[in-house]
């Protein structure tokens, strides 16, 4: 702590503490912003410049390889063809069976298995080690092994004649247990007359809403992936909570349930929001996974706007369709980002 | 007191087994859900060529021969150096730049410094087909394309939003006195940061590399668009080839995979303690 | 003094070291010489990474101190590597030369917006204008010049089955196929329990395979062509027949076909769990790699109803505008037209020659058959991989054919390729 140079101010700023003066060459304030300038300069052109871009090639007439940059008449009419496509609506309601049950089943299942293992058990690091792994995989991985395991014939479908699940429903004349999974057009629930009962206009649409079996098979490979992640995300949150609150409820007489469900869960907010998010956004632009597992699907069962993209702008060279698509992704995640930063803008 | 804790030895004690026996069931059960895939994959792996099919996936192999390990680890190696040359590279430089951003961000705002963090954050939520066909023009023009140092400067630009979060939160936590403890001393913003807070951040650093390191490790979109030769391309590209276009041989694929997986699979068993305690550290709060 | 003697011996010494290398590109006189060439592709398996091989052994013949980059991106019948190709392209930085598929592939994707060069006069110079079927050159040609040269043919209408559990159930197949005959056949396997028609369309287009040579052997080749220069529309009758058809052969298929890529169907057929599989050609690959034997395990015939037409799906490479090194692409065009280059490299693709004085020994029995009918037979274009129609189109009908396996709404259907077509401009 020999500074040579400042020991005669030394004395003067005893007095002062983080006060802006200009005692170095500049002020500490405009030193921080110039530190972050390079960020913010390769965030803005990355970011916002290469989005603008895709925003003008959505309202252009880009069609084919050869690049034809003049504005389409009118210049949303991209957006109109995109939005009357039956392949698109099927991928908005895959997104939104598809986030639903990803996000709830990782969630419980994540929070279970930190509750269960925030107990001393012997093996524990073991346990958390093994169900954080999946996480550690590229989703191409995923993707293919998951694949093999929902083959209809073959599979996971196998265990049900192994468990002797099958010889026993067949036994009480039911139908043994075979489900299509991924192969699966099925659409439940239906909600297609409901809707036009109140909206005419849906009667017109090819697509079924309602929820494809499909999609589960996909949902379930990434609340494998996913849940450890989920789990350690929770069982740090747990650790902050101090012991003695739990002692303190244990001496108010509560159960361990109790304790769990009326004071941790609850104190467990901020980090369920955290997760929350986190999930969303990969649910929304997952790719690689669905991709690799189920394609597009059984009449587009489990297609999601990220494979439509793809699809758009690489195999069929409709660039101004693809980046549509991808603007409408961005607007999507939007929706959920926004509030979610303002939130935490406010929280400073 | 004395009353207390014999009664809650007593009654208890039965129902700690019952619980304790639920809690090991399902965490069997859980065991197996989760490691099933890997069964399928180990084992699919060590399988020969002409043995491997969706409809043999369950039974184990004939005999021990190494199965496809051998021909994966031969075509995989060179592109898992590429992968070791990008992903190391790009995981300090983004990891040891959003730890500064965090940094400067949390303890040393300056008048729109918070709007401007949630404009970068944005960027961490977009998805990258919004942005790959201007990402390749800006590369190409400035002569970046299709090497690996553009794919890390790439990898390096879009890590920025998260890890500069990560930090941020890791460092609102840090109590502010300690940097004005420092500046009392004499020590400017960069110095601060290189002698106090960056050893202190060390946990957060832990966290956010691994996450960083995973996520560029196995990443596949960029890689691909980025470089397009075979010979530089990442690990998970070559991967993605050893699965030909119109022919398959499964057990090289199955057993790429796992190779593959392998770094990120040994940070995680060998590092996951501290990943939990970094997270015990706050690095990622709500 | 001494400095300046010493700055003078670094300047020559770096100009010797800028101007050195440059001498190495000074042209010999005969054949291209060292120096690189990128060639593209996305053949990056088993028979088609050892078939480039075969070439590129070939080249070295020609070349042998040429380095040649072997750019392959595999993965989805080619989608991977041409969003590769398209950025490159895109970005001004073409690979010296790349795989495409004639007619519409190439001419719409790369001759129109000008990403390569015209090779009529290695045609001349070489003679592939007197051994190659003007039916194949037709599609590479635009204005008079001539784009690409294919190094290989697949066959797109071809029916295989699996020959031992035929003749367990006294199943012969003949010369033809009707689709009556197709259908008293899938009857009589469906009461034996067995699945008749093999699927595996985890990617659609096995799919719209098996719907385009349906739509072929119902409407007939001169229909076919009318389709595309839209002289036939989609909604025509026979076109609505065709699909009706294609939707009663899905009643046919296996449960789990989109469980299935198209090499696992074949597998299936091999294993004998089900019967008939429509397919390309490169599925005989399969087989040979199985090492099951023609006319004994397996057998083959034209798709029900398209004897007589031969629907081409064929690979050929192009020379890039601006290619890095034009020269060895040339030579390397060359080499892939050559009698010898064709020779090799078609017995381990399993596709047949462009050239027609090819030495038939080389080639197995089903080739052989193939050759024949590529020689006398109509040929059509296949939209399924790009010829007949612009990609935009494709992938509406890949995108109609998934929705019609579930719903099987031949109105819908039909009015979507109209649709289609419109949009893409090849009919009003």
């Amino acid at each position: 702590m020999s500074s040579s140079a400042l020991t005669g101010s030394q004395a003067q700023r005893a007095a002062t503490v983080l006060v802006p003066r200009r005692r170095s060459w500049l002020p500490e304030r405009t030193q921080s912003f110039l530190l972050l300038l390079p960020s913010f300069v390769a965030i803005a052109i990355f970011v916002y410049v290469f989005i603008a871009m895709t925003l003008y090639v959505s309202i252009s007439n880009w069609r084919t390889l050869k690049m034809d940059l003049s504005l389409g008449q009118p210049p949303y009419a991209t957006y109109l063809s995109m939005f009357a496509q039956p392949r698109f609506q099927a991928d908005l309601r895959n997104t939104l069976v598809f986030t639903i049950l990803f996000m709830g089943l990782a969630v419980l299942i994540g929070l279970a298995l930190a509750i269960l293992l925030d107990r001393n058990l012997r093996g524990r690091a073991v346990f958390r080690n093994i169900f954080l792994f999946p996480y550690a995989l590229s989703f191409v991985v995923t993707g293919v092994a998951w694949r093999w395991i929902f083959n209809p014939e073959t599979g996971i479908n196998l265990f049900f004649n192994i468990l002797g699940i099958n010889p026993l429903l067949s036994q009480f004349g039911l139908e043994p247990l075979k489900p299509g999974w991924t192969t699966d057009p099925t659409v439940w629930l239906q909600v297609n007359k409901v809707l036009a009962a109140v909206w005419p206009p849906a009667a017109g649409l090819r697509v079924q809403l309602g929820i494809p079996a499909a999609i589960i098979p996909v949902a379930i490979a990434a609340v494998w992936q996913l849940s450890g992640f989920v789990m350690a995300m929770y069982t740090g949150g747990m650790a902050t909570i101090s012991d003695e609150v739990r002692q303190a409820a244990r001496i108010d007489g509560a159960t361990e349930g109790e304790i769990y469900r009326h004071i941790i869960i609850p104190m467990l907010k901020p980090v369920t929001i955290s997760i929350v998010v986190l999930l969303l956004h990969t649910s929304l632009k997952i790719f690689d996974l669905v991709f690799t597992m189920a394609g597009p699907g059984p009449g587009f069962a489990t297609d999601v706007p990220a494979i439509f993209v793809f699809e758009q702008t690489f195999r069929a060279t409709r660039y101004n369709l693809g980046s549509a698509a991808a603007i409408f992704m961005l607007v999507l995640s939007g929706l959920v980002i926004v509030p979610y930063l303002r939130h935490s803008l406010k929280e400073g | 007191m004395t009353v207390e804790p014999a009664s809650a030895a007593i009654k208890p004690a039965a129902r700690i087994s019952v619980v304790q026996g639920f809690t090991w069931l399902v965490l069997l059960l859980a065991l197996g859900f989760y490691l099933m895939p890997v069964f399928v994959m180990v084992n699919n792996g060590l399988k020969e060529a002409t043995n491997v099919s969706v409809s043999t996936m369950w039974n184990l192999p004939g005999q021990l021969t190494g199965g496809g390990f051998a021909e994966a680890a031969r075509k995989l190696w060179p592109n898992m150096q590429n992968s070791v040359l990008m992903v190391v590279p790009a995981t300090i430089l983004s990891s040891l730049i959003g730890a500064l951003n965090g940094y400067l961000l949390s303890k040393w705002k300056f008048r729109g410094a918070d709007i401007l963090f949630i404009v970068m954050l944005f960027g961490f939520f977009i998805p990258y087909q919004t942005i790959l066909l201007p990402m390749v023009r800006f590369l190409q023009i400035i002569k970046l394309y299709g090497t690996l140092p553009g794919l890390v400067l790439v990898h390096v630009v879009y890590g920025l939003p998260i890890t500069t979060l990560m930090f941020r939160n890791y460092f609102a936590g840090v109590p502010t006195e300690l940097v004005e403890a420092a500046c009392v001393d004499g020590a400017g913003i960069m110095t601060t940061f290189t002698r106090i807070m960056l050893p202190l951040s060390i946990p957060a650093f832990v966290v956010v590399a691994i996450f960083q390191f995973t996520n560029i490790w196995n990443d596949f979109l960029f890689g691909v668009i980025v470089v397009p030769n075979p010979s530089a391309q990442p690990i998970t590209i070559a991967l993605n080839n050893l699965s030909g276009n119109f022919s398959v041989d499964w057990n090289v694929v199955m057993a790429g995979a796992l190779i593959a997986a392998l770094p990120t699979a040994l940070i995680y068993f060998l590092l996951g303690r501290f990943f939990i305690r970094g997270l015990l550290a706050g690095s990622v709060k709500g | 003094m001494v400095t300046r003697r010493r700055s003078v011996l670094m300047l020559s010494l770096v100009l010797a070291l800028v101007l050195l290398p440059l001498g190495a590109y000074s042209a010999t006189a005969a054949g291209p010489s060292g120096g690189k060439l990128e060639v593209f592709s996305w053949w990056t398996s088993g028979g088609e990474a050892a078939a480039l091989d075969s070439l590129f052994k070939e080249f070295a013949k020609v070349n042998p101190t040429g380095e040649i980059i072997n750019a392959t991106v595999a993965g989805g019948g080619g989608t991977n590597a041409k969003a590769v190709l398209q950025t490159r392209l895109a970005g001004g930085n073409p690979p010296d030369t790349w795989q495409v598929h004639p007619g519409n592939e190439l001419l719409g994707q790369y001759v129109e917006p000008g990403y390569v060069d015209p090779i009529t006069d290695l045609y001349k110079s070489e003679g592939w204008d007197k051994v190659m079927p003007k039916g194949i050159v037709d599609q590479m040609t635009k204005d008079g010049e001539i784009y690409g040269v294919l190094c290989g043919v697949h066959r797109g209408n071809g029916l295989w089955y699996n020959k031992k559990v035929l003749d367990a159930q006294g199943i012969t197949v003949g010369a033809t196929m009707s689709f009556d005959e197709f259908f008293k056949a899938a009857d009589q396997l469906k009461a034996a329990k067995i699945t008749p028609l093999c699927v595996g369309d985890s990617n659609i287009f096995a799919s719209a395979q098996l719907f385009e040579n349906t739509l072929l052997g119902v409407i007939g080749p001169e229909k076919y062509l009318g389709l595309w220069n839209g002289s036939v529309k989609f909604d025509a009758p026979e076109v609505k027949q065709a699909m009706t058809t294609f939707g009663k052969m899905l009643d046919y298929q296996n449960a789990d076909h989109s469980a299935l890529s198209w090499d696992q169907a074949v597998k299936k057929l091999m294993d004998g769990e089900c019967v008939f599989n429509s397919m390309g050609d490169w599925a005989y690959g399969e087989f040979v790699k199985a090492g099951l034997k023609d006319n004994v395990d397996f057998g083959w015939v034209g798709h029900p109803g398209t004897t007589g037409s031969f629907m081409i799906v064929a690979d050929g490479f192009v020379l890039a505008k601006n290619a890095p090194d034009p020269e060895n692409t040339r030579a390397w065009l060359a080499v892939i037209g050559s009698k010898a280059g064709q020779e090799v490299f078609n017995p381990l693709k399993g596709s047949i020659p462009a050239r027609t004085d090819v030495d038939r020994a080389k080639f197995g029995p089903y080739h052989n058959w193939s050759m024949d009918s590529f020689a006398k037979d109509a040929l059509v274009p296949t939209v399924v991989h790009g010829s007949a129609a612009p990609a935009a189109f494709q992938q509406a009908l890949f995108d109609s054919v998934t929705v019609f396996i579930v719903d099987r709404n031949v109105d819908a259907f039909a009015t979507a390729l109209v649709k289609a077509a419109q949009e893409s401009g090849f009919a009003e």
